[in-house]
């Protein structure tokens, strides 16, 4: 009953704001628009939500549907014991979305690791670089789009 | 193309470059950091040089062809990231597994725990310089794999834990290996206890360095032991309990500082711990049905009594692994047929069994969960260990990813280090145990 009272909750705080709640395989999920990720976080971190585990920032893409990408957030709240899935679609020419690495410090890495496999930028990320890639990758490996066996020509040693 | 901490240095300190392949480091990673003297002034973590482009090859293989992929994450407790990739699948098309396989499941899941807390002390005690810890913790890690190559055929690159169940039953004599790797596990506890909880040495270089208060753990998504060393009770296993956890009596350790000593504190008490669930699931495994059982002919001796007349007695067939004969799958698989690998038996004497074999491994066949996407997580070795699974109900995975406990603890290093002195970075490092592979994806 407890995981009923978040989404039901949320959806009357924010009856215009929240545009779909599911629960797919017990799985709490809040779709949202982008332009809202900076309230709603703050909103779920504060009692007496007290989201204020960000267990896992990634991004999905969904080739050619429209909008393509969708980016996923899982949330923890060590209180209710209790998770939470929020989305967020991503049309492809505007691939920018609103840094939470203020609210969670982790989302500092996760963000660049998607900025890494994605190609998603964050506004107001401190230090948005290549993650796991190195300087000079071309591409976003994680794209559907990027060939699985596709290899890159050797990068120059860094003076 | 200059790092962020060559632009930010100082004119006067002193950038030093550790890793990433460095004697102290155990694991590919790059440290940079700023010194004054020899005090850190700033750092910056550079990680990925063991990124192998997991999730994109596991996007181009069937749900049951990935699996060996798991075990290569984290390699020193291969069965949890076996398990929790197979339970995601498993959440998602709604797969009962039978008692005792989920027995056999958590017996695996704790010894892969210890196995991965021992590496962890034992590489954080020799980099402190007591290398009679690492020999110690060694010893007792080679008789945990024993039961592990003895169950599951293999020491690290397990693939046992499989979706439905498990590939094979335990062995005949697995209570006696068990029953000698955890009393031998105990007593090298008993041991490090003895050497490290009050040595000077040892304290001086763990005691109240990188301490991480309990609000910036949470706030850095820390679980799993470095989480519970500053004092926040959070464990999967008790919180969402999974397979036959609730059933188990266990406590879940807590440090008070969340200092390096309290990082090895928490480990080394969650091997007891882990070592008395293991002891509770011995006691009640359920035992697999005497008559499924009996035992048949030697194929030898079916040989030679077959010259005299048609023998009707069963022939004892043991194709690849023991226990994985036909008679055992009903305790340690589902019985849901379609995402389960047929047993041999079947496949090579008859035509059902065949066709079952290649609707199995046909491409475009095989295990297909609906659509959907769904989130499911174990307690790994260094804290939860999520799947996110994104499936569009063909046989591969539309998206898989894998949240990394470890990655969380690392984001924290440049925090937890600074102000300390270089020699601090060794077993700090070492206490928070990164495993790249698992990291880096």
């Amino acid at each position: 009953m407890e995981e009923k009272k978040v989404l039901d909750g949320l959806k009357t705080k924010f009856p215009e704001k929240i545009m779909e709640t599911s629960s797919d395989f017990g799985d709490d999920t809040v779709i949202i628009s982008r332009d809202f990720l900076i309230e709603l976080a703050q909103h779920l971190n504060d009692k007496p939500y007290e989201y204020t585990m960000l267990l896992d920032i990634t991004c999905v893409d969904y080739g050619d549907r429209e909008p393509r990408f969708e980016m996923v957030y899982h949330l923890l709240s060590l209180s209710a014991k209790h998770r939470l899935r929020i989305k967020i679609s991503l049309k492809e020419k505007e691939l920018k979305l609103d840094s939470v690495s203020s609210i969670w410090k982790n989302a500092n890495w996760l963000e660049r690791e998607v900025y890494d496999m994605f190609g998603v930028h964050f506004n107001g990320h401190p230090d948005l670089r290549r993650l796991f890639m190195y300087d000079g990758f071309e591409g976003y490996p994680l794209r559907k789009d990027y060939p699985l066996r596709k290899r890159q020509p050797r990068i120059r040693l860094r003076k | 193309m200059t790092t962020r901490i060559q632009n930010e240095a100082g004119k006067d300190s002193l950038l030093i470059n550790m890793g990433p392949s460095h004697p102290a480091m155990h694991g590919t990673i790059r440290i940079m950091v700023e010194l004054d003297g020899e005090r850190i002034l700033n750092s910056e973590v550079e990680v990925g040089y063991l990124h192998r482009g997991f999730e994109k090859t596991c996007e181009n293989k069937t749900y049951f062809n990935l699996l060996p992929y798991t075990d290569r994450m984290n390699y020193v407790s291969p069965l949890i990231n076996n398990l929790g990739y197979v339970m995601t699948l498993e959440k998602m098309m709604g797969i009962e597994v039978p008692e005792k396989a989920q027995y056999i499941r958590v017996i695996m899941s704790e010894l892969s725990r210890i196995s991965d807390h021992l590496t962890c002390i034992a590489a954080m005690a020799m980099e402190c310089g007591a290398f009679t810890i690492l020999l110690y913790k060694m010893k007792a890690r080679e008789f945990i794999w024993d039961v592990f190559e003895q169950t599951t055929g293999a020491r690290m690159t397990t693939s046992y834990i499989r979706i439905g169940g498990v590939r094979a039953d335990l062995h005949p004599d697995y209570e006696e290996v068990l029953k000698k790797a955890v009393y031998e596990t105990r007593k090298v506890l008993k041991d490090v206890h003895g050497l490290l909880d009050k040595n000077k040495i040892f304290l001086n270089r763990t005691r109240d360095i990188a301490v991480v208060k309990p609000e910036t753990a949470i706030n850095y998504g820390w679980t799993g032991p470095c989480l519970r060393s500053t004092g926040v009770y959070f464990d999967v296993r008790k919180t969402f309990p999974y397979l036959v956890y609730d059933q188990m009596d266990f406590e879940v350790p807590l440090g008070d500082r969340g200092d390096n000593f309290d990082r090895y504190m928490v480990r080394m008490k969650e091997m007891e711990q882990s070592l008395r669930i293991i002891e509770q699931a011995m006691k009640k495994i359920p035992k697999s049905d005497a008559s499924v059982m009996a035992k048949g002919m030697e194929p030898a001796e079916a040989i030679k009594a077959s010259r005299d007349k048609r023998v009707e007695k069963k022939i004892i067939l043991s194709p690849n692994l023991e226990g994985s004969e036909k008679d055992k799958y009903i305790d340690i698989l589902t019985k849901d047929k379609k995402v389960v690998v047929p047993p041999k038996e079947d496949t090579y004497t008859s035509i059902e069994g065949l066709i079952h074999h290649f609707k199995f491994f046909m491409n475009e066949h095989g295990i297909r969960p609906p659509k959907g996407e769904v989130y499911c997580a174990v307690e790994g070795g260094n804290g939860e260990l999520g799947y996110y699974l994104v499936s569009d109900g063909s046989d591969k995975p539309y998206r898989l990813h894998v949240r990394a406990p470890c990655f969380h603890v690392m984001a924290a290093l440049e925090e937890m280090i600074q102000g300390h002195y270089v020699a601090d970075v060794i077993p700090t490092f070492g206490s928070v145990n990164m495993i790249g592979g698992e990291m880096d994806r």
